[in-house]
């Protein structure tokens, strides 16, 4: 018997719907409160309860700030939810800088999405092939009609690869629904398993903590339908189950990027090679180019045929294997709270007082289990067959925007300074006239420059993915 | 080596002088967040030996907390501060200031109290130098001409190498011979370091030796009143730490993220009572003593992304100001904060109101992750204008650009040495 109510947990928190295949984003407006709610209030939102046989449908539902407004939610409580929610993925100047939403990235030139864009909720309907006519007939009834406008973002399947041809989606965070982790130790070796809290509002985080989230009065109207909070059982929990969904459409320069790999000769590696050293994996079975781990990796099974999630980079610090400025090496560094492992108390306090980091790369990367993200994106175009344009709605969730999604982005992936480096930000989704440093053994770095801009935001925003609960307070709204 | 030095200027602002004071200061800059380093008042740019500099009005929010101890606000005077890091001497850059932008200061301190047209303003800044209690340097002795001569060489370097092929497949040995050839030859090498000036290498020698036993005497001595007295105060002493307020957050985004590095300024009141004074006073000058002489070589513990950064009493010890030059956005700086030196914020900041509750001194406090970030918000305040001197180079950057420089003036290097420096370029 789990801890966690399933049942009020929207299903992607804990299922990628990964044969679901058929995946339609709805960004709507709403244009009728009443019918709004309505619809809400009978939607037949997917839970996180194991069903079996497995759904052949799946529906979820989330919010930009704008939307609960929207839908009469009042002003106090949206301001309760975390700024970054709250303002928005746009607007703020220093906030799209820090994303890397600048230049042809710029909001203002997104498709959806942008300052002058209002968009209230996210639906997304996801069905077994050959299910989704049916399924969108159901969901999408006369009080849809009323309720909303809008527009879909359509997907494509790819057989789980993106558009480049990489396997996607191989990594991803262990949930720890159990309550198994304990927090209050320092982390000594990379862990895949990860607090609840990291992910799901109302819970423990990796801090041992609760983020922050909105707490309603009991004597709120319709707040006692909410399950009270955990750490203040006076307050009603309108967070409890929900989480943090951000959206962006990352669209791809397939022909680009290959044109691009293609072309490089000299001392750098080209084409397949060059590919697989911007991204950290091969293209074919999407092993990771450092060497799987001989030991167990706390949340990654051993199982014997996944592609290769067991790995740190521990064995390869100066990078040789996969260069340091790699697409996954930036995005989940996979370290530990300490460099160099110190296990007795007297070297982990020479470590804490700075005596551990002698090389030049230690150290300089924050500890990975306080940045976690949990991906459930889609892909979308047919690159080589349709020459339309191609891409990843790249979805995550996350119980902090700004010190998950927001730090992943800024701190490792757009900023030229990950780890050390000379002013090279991620070879996929940074600046135009990138560059890519290659170590290698016993010479100088190979250097790629002048890579193009291969991944252009297109739109985003951020939303948050209720619990049940909270989804049908809503729909009563206050 | 020429050891860096600061200037800390304190100055009540006139009565009612403020708002044009503030116009006066937003003239400096291209937008909020972005000097004009060359502006009229306050060329910064034409001083050569200065790292950072900032003018800030000292917009304490939170000076009402200390009604949680039952104690009426006091009213404290609104300050103007004027803080430079540079290298050399105090005097020196005094006097460069006053010669080059004397006019400039001139009408800026005519905002504060006690200044007229006739005021000599040389002795009337020394009188408001207002030394901080502990300051810190991410390199002692890295000068800004060296970090502006070090990176030109880095970038020298790896342009060549891109643009000589058969130079890039070298093995490292041979490959720092022939790019120390090219460097020489075309002039690229950063001027050699100048003798350290005597006075200042025995005062630091002498503050070595005798301030550790001091210091050490101080702290065994102290320990037992901690033990005592503070495991009561420390789970009764209330944490003020709500949210950020929206409109705040709005004026202090605005001026942030405008380059890689970013300035920070924040204060806040200590805990009434002489016992959380003298445990502040003891704690700077522990932290200050090893930023002198431990924490001088690219990081404080196990942070590396901090410039320059002190900590300054103001109002008799009451109040306590907090300044510096970090790399990255806030909330990473935030982060490597709470994750690496947790128990070095905890030892300072838990002696000031509303700090989140710590045990011991040093554990939880900032491990409060959330609370610990909506207390820092709270208690940082707009940086009127500031001026970096190193836009787009990290402290990292210099660290690395220093070592690659070192290496290239050593004549031969060991095949070890020479892969090492290889990889750096």
């Amino acid at each position: 018997m789990s801890r966690v109510d399933y049942s009020d947990v929207q299903g992607l928190l804990r299922f990628g719907y990964t044969r679901l295949t058929d995946a339609r984003l709805y960004l709507m407006r709403i244009r009728d409160q009443a019918a709004a709610r309505a619809w809400l209030a009978s939607a037949p939102v997917s839970t996180a309860e194991a069903m079996s046989p497995p759904p052949t449908r799946a529906l979820q539902v989330a919010f930009t700030a704008s939307g609960l407004r929207s839908l009469g939610v009042r002003e106090p409580i949206v301001a309760s939810f975390s700024p970054e929610f709250v303002n928005g993925m746009v607007g703020e100047r220093n906030r799209s800088h820090r994303l890397g939403d600048t230049g042809d990235n710029d909001p203002s030139k997104w498709l959806w999405g942008g300052p002058k864009d209002r968009i209230d909720l996210l639906v997304i309907l996801l069905a077994a092939p050959g299910e989704m006519a049916r399924w969108q007939q159901q969901v999408c009834n006369a009080d849809w009609s009323r309720a909303f406008e809008g527009e879909v973002l359509n997907t494509s399947d790819l057989n789980g690869r993106e558009p480049f041809g990489f396997i996607d989606g191989i990594s991803q965070p262990e949930l720890d629904w159990e309550g198994r982790r304990d927090t209050s130790q320092d982390q000594l070796d990379y862990t895949n398993l990860v607090a609840l809290g990291e992910f799901v509002l109302g819970y423990l985080n990796e801090y041992g903590k609760y983020s922050e989230r909105p707490l309603l009065d009991p004597d709120d109207e319709g707040a006692d339908t909410l399950l009270p909070s955990q750490d203040d059982p006076g307050k009603r929990d309108l967070g409890r189950h929900g989480t943090y969904l951000v959206l962006r459409q990352l669209e791809q320069d397939v022909t680009g990027f290959w044109n691009f790999v293609n072309r490089q000769n000299g001392s750098n590696p080209s084409g397949k090679a060059l590919a697989e050293a911007l991204v950290g994996r091969r293209l074919d079975d999407g092993s990771p180019l450092v060497p799987l781990s001989a030991d167990a990796i706390e949340g990654i099974p051993a199982a014997a045929g996944e592609p290769g999630n067991r790995f740190t980079y521990r064995e390869d610090a100066e990078g040789l294997r996969c260069p340091f400025g790699a697409h996954i090496r930036r995005a989940n560094p996979r370290n530990s709270d300490f460099p160099g492992r110190p296990s007795g108390i007297i070297s982990r306090t020479l470590t804490m007082l700075g005596a551990g980091a002698p090389g030049f790369h230690d150290d300089l990367i924050a500890s990975t289990r306080f940045h976690r993200l949990l991906r459930r994106g889609r892909e979308y175009g047919r690159p080589g067959q349709d020459p339309g344009p191609a891409g990843l709605h790249f979805v995550c969730l996350n119980a902090s925007i700004s010190r998950q999604f927001e730090f992943v982005q800024n701190a490792w992936i757009v900023s030229g300074k990950f780890n050390g480096l000379p002013d090279e930000s991620d070879p996929l989704l940074g600046a135009p006239e990138g560059r890519f440093s290659i170590p290698r053994e016993g010479k100088c770095p190979a250097r790629v420059a002048g890579i193009p801009r291969f991944i252009t935001v297109r739109g985003g925003a951020y939303f948050f993915l209720p619990g049940i609960r909270a989804i049908r307070y809503f729909a009563r709204a206050v | 080596m020429t050891p860096q030095s600061n200037l800390t200027l304190m100055a009540p602002i006139a009565a009612g002088r403020d708002t044009s004071l503030r116009s006066l200061l937003a003239s400096m800059n291209r937008q909020p967040g972005e000097v004009d380093s060359l502006n009229s008042l306050l060329p910064f740019a034409r001083f050569e030996d200065l790292h950072f500099a900032r003018l800030v009005i000292l917009d304490d929010q939170t000076t009402g907390d200390i009604a949680v101890y039952g104690q009426p606000p006091p009213s404290y005077p609104l300050y103007l501060a004027f803080l430079a890091d540079f290298d050399g001497s105090y005097d020196e850059f005094l006097t460069q200031l006053v010669e080059h932008a004397g006019t400039g200061l001139r009408s800026i301190f005519s905002h504060c109290e006690g200044f007229n047209e006739t005021t000599d303003i040389r002795a009337w800044m020394k009188d408001r130098e207002c030394p901080p209690a502990a300051a810190y340097v991410n390199w002692i002795g890295r000068t800004a001409k060296q970090c502006r001569q070090e990176a030109r060489l880095r970038t020298a370097l790896v342009d060549y190498l891109a643009k000589a092929p058969d130079l890039l497949d070298q093995p490292a040995v041979q490959l720092h011979a022939q790019l120390r050839e090219y460097a020489w030859k075309n002039g690229l090498m950063p001027e050699p370091e100048p003798k350290t000036p005597i006075r200042w290498w025995i005062s630091n020698k002498l503050h070595a030796v005798l301030m550790a036993p001091i210091l050490l005497l101080g702290l065994l001595l102290w320990t037992p009143v901690l033990l005592l007295v503070l495991r009561s105060r420390e789970n009764s002493d209330p944490v003020i730490a709500p949210p950020p307020n929206p409109a705040l957050a709005k004026k202090l985004a605005d001026i942030e993220d405008h380059g890689f590095t970013n300035q920070f300024s924040a204060m806040g009141s200590l805990k009434p009572g002489v016992f959380r004074r003298w445990t502040t006073v003891l704690l700077l000058a522990a932290i200050n003593y090893s930023t002198r002489h431990i924490y001088n070589k690219g990081a404080l513990a196990r942070v590396h992304s901090i410039h320059f950064a002190r900590w300054i009493f103001i109002d008799n010890k009451k109040r306590m100001l907090f300044a510096s030059n970090y790399d990255g956005s806030l909330e990473s700086y935030m982060d490597d904060f709470i994750n690496k030196v947790a128990f070095g914020l905890n030892v300072v900041f838990s002696n000031g109101i509303g700090y989140p509750s710590t045990r011991w001194l040093v554990l939880d406090g900032a491990k409060d992750e959330q609370k610990f970030k909506h207390f820092i918000r709270r208690h940082e305040f707009a940086t009127e204008v500031w001026y970096n001197a190193h836009a787009g180079l990290s402290a990292n950057d210099m660290r690395r650009n220093a070592a690659i420089r070192r290496q290239l003036e050593m004549e031969r290097l060991n095949d070890g040495q020479a892969r090492e420096w290889a990889a750096l370029l």
